[in-house]
């Protein structure tokens, strides 16, 4: 088994039944898209993450992706958009997984949340607050999970440093 | 202190019926440190929150400071009753970054050794979610086989929990002399284990009665809160992993998928024995199916080390060996999402590479992390004694939902 190329030209991939639909649904929304290692990678554009969830959870067939399987996030420090959300999709129907992924700005990262889409965001999105320091827009209880409430700074960032005395 | 000063509040909804009980972290019921914050109406459940975090350690951190052989050790204490499975998770993973072929036996190895840390993660929890709701005895019975288990794994890693056996590209070593035949004493031993335990258990009327229709997920709640493995299967849900999305020659194997419709934690317990005799069988379809002889990593001597025998004798291998210890290898750039059924429900590990000998990211999405989102659900209108039964049933480990 040798690593094939990955595929990053969109026009390549629009056939795939998922990339095809979320085109058909709003051309806009969808970034780019990539097929490495037998996975289907679709970047969103922050503003449509919500309703691309809903709108996948809700198709039928081949289309649906009805459960959450995770949610976390990539920092890129020091490229910019530096923060990229992950959403892993998964299908209870045809049981393949697939991924769905915003790319934010460093500044001050916001997306908003998909807790009203899949309720078991919830803590995935916690998470990805303490220890990324991204915000999600609409979630019922943003607050630190894994860390202490009173701590500073977001541990998984690249740039907070894992040396010396705080 | 600071901590508990600083912690998340549980305001009660009305001033006054209810009041807000503590519960944890350091409760012995809570399978580790748990803390849940209660609202309670005389002995019924309102609302709970849990509050976690208290084994945080970094490891997703850690990871990222390692090289990826280095990572397999972590692996293993994140979820210490399923040793094996992490590490499978793991290196599948950077197997399929780097796009290894396993040979035959090593794959069959890794069945047997994953399927195996199932019946040992499940001896523990039935052990301890017996004795939570009274039933010591079965707790003694299961730790017995357990150390049965333990040893094998001693043997086999050289340590009993934390074996840190699997390699990127195969598994570190042969099995000793007559390990296997160790493995099939226990395994045509072990049906008849699980019959002394559901005789113990199964028909015994205190515990059906605590545990029949208690803790109740359905079908819609347990898929959007997330529930995975057994807790999803109990709701009603007919997913496995190992069946549906088959990795490292699962798909050789026949077995049944226990599914269950009540979703109480009567059904959770019902299904997760039924696994314990699915498991055996695995075993000991792998034990038959086990190719002699042949190679038990694969190859491509930039990733994994030479012969020791070799390593001596030839130059070759002697720059390969030094230069992996020294420098790793490097993995080509790109992502993927590994998931395995871990006796919890998915494990799925995300790694990220840059082309570097670590990885730039690794998240694992813990199953006892997803499942613990259930809990507040389930435990709603139940008794305070109640909540012990629904904790032991979605069998986290708290070691898996802090990491």
């Amino acid at each position: 088994m040798s690593l094939e190329p990955a595929i990053t030209d969109l026009e390549q991939l629009k056939d795939r039944p998922v990339l095809a639909r979320l085109l058909a649904w709003n051309s806009e929304a969808v970034e780019s898209a990539k097929f490495d290692r037998g996975e289907l990678t679709i970047w969103i554009k922050p503003a449509f993450i919500r309703d691309a969830c809903a709108l996948l959870r809700e198709e039928q067939d081949e289309l649906r992706f009805d459960y959450l399987s995770d949610l976390t996030c990539v920092d890129w420090y020091p490229n910019e958009p530096r923060f990229e959300v992950v959403y892993h999709l998964f299908s209870l129907t045809n049981k393949n997984h697939l991924r769905l992924k915003v790319k934010l700005e460093g500044g001050d990262p916001r997306v908003e949340s998909v807790t009203a889409e899949f309720p078991n965001a919830n803590y995935y999105e916690r998470e990805v607050f303490d220890l990324f320091g991204i915000h999600f827009e609409g979630h019922p209880y943003l607050r630190r999970i894994m860390m202490p409430e009173n701590w500073e700074g977001h541990p998984l960032r690249k740039d907070y440093p894992v040396e010396g005395y705080r | 202190m600071g901590h508990l000063m600083q912690s998340p509040v549980l305001e009660p909804t009305s001033q006054d019926r209810t009041m807000i009980l503590n519960m944890g972290p350091q409760h012995p019921s809570t399978h580790g440190v748990l803390r849940l914050l209660l609202e309670i109406d005389g002995e019924n459940i309102v609302r709970m929150m849990p509050d976690i975090g208290y084994l945080h350690t970094g490891i997703e951190k850690t990871y990222e400071a390692k090289f990826y052989q280095q990572c397999v050790p972590l692996a293993d204490r994140m979820d210490y009753l399923a040793p094996f499975t992490n590490e499978l998770g793991f290196v599948l993973g950077v197997e399929k970054l780097l796009g290894l072929e396993i040979p035959k036996r090593a794959q069959w190895i890794r069945v047997l050794l994953n399927e195996l840390t199932r019946l040992n993660s499940h001896l523990v929890w039935l052990g301890t979610h017996a004795m939570d709701i009274g039933a010591l005895t079965v707790f003694l019975y299961c730790f017995r086989e357990r150390a049965d288990l333990l040893r094998l794994f001693e043997a086999i890693g050289g340590q009993r929990m934390f074996t840190s056996y699997f390699r990127v590209g195969g598994v570190a070593m042969e099995p000793p002399l007559g390990w296997f035949d160790r493995v099939k004493k226990f395994v045509n031993a072990f049906d008849a284990k699980v019959d002394e335990y559901e005789n113990l258990l199964t028909g015994n009327p205190i515990w059906q009665r605590r545990i029949k229709g208690v803790g109740v997920l359905t079908k819609e709640d347990a898929i959007a809160l997330g529930a995975s493995g057994p807790t999803l299967r109990a709701s009603g849900v007919d997913v496995d992993l190992r069946r549906d999305a088959p990795y490292s020659g699962y798909e050789n194997f026949k077995f049944n998928v226990p599914v269950g419709t009540d979703g109480d934690v009567w059904t959770r317990y019902v299904l997760r024995v039924q696994e314990l005799r699915e498991s055996n069988k695995i075993c000991k379809q792998a034990l038959e199916g086990m190719p002699e002889q042949g190679p038990i990593k694969a190859d491509a001597p930039k990733v994994v080390l030479p012969e020791r025998e070799k390593m001596k004798t030839q130059m070759e291998s002697l720059i390969y060996h030094f230069k992996i210890i020294t420098e790793g290898f490097t993995v080509p750039a790109g992502e993927v999402y590994q998931a395995v059924e871990s006796p919890r429900g998915e494990l799925g590990f995300y790694i990220v590479s840059d082309g570097t000998p670590k990885p730039y990211r690794v998240h694992v999405r813990a199953p006892s992390f997803a499942n613990l989102q259930t809990l507040p659900k389930m435990c709603e209108g139940l008794l305070i004694a109640d909540v012990v039964a629904a904790i032991g049933s979605i069998d986290i480990v708290l070691g898996d939902v802090d990491r």
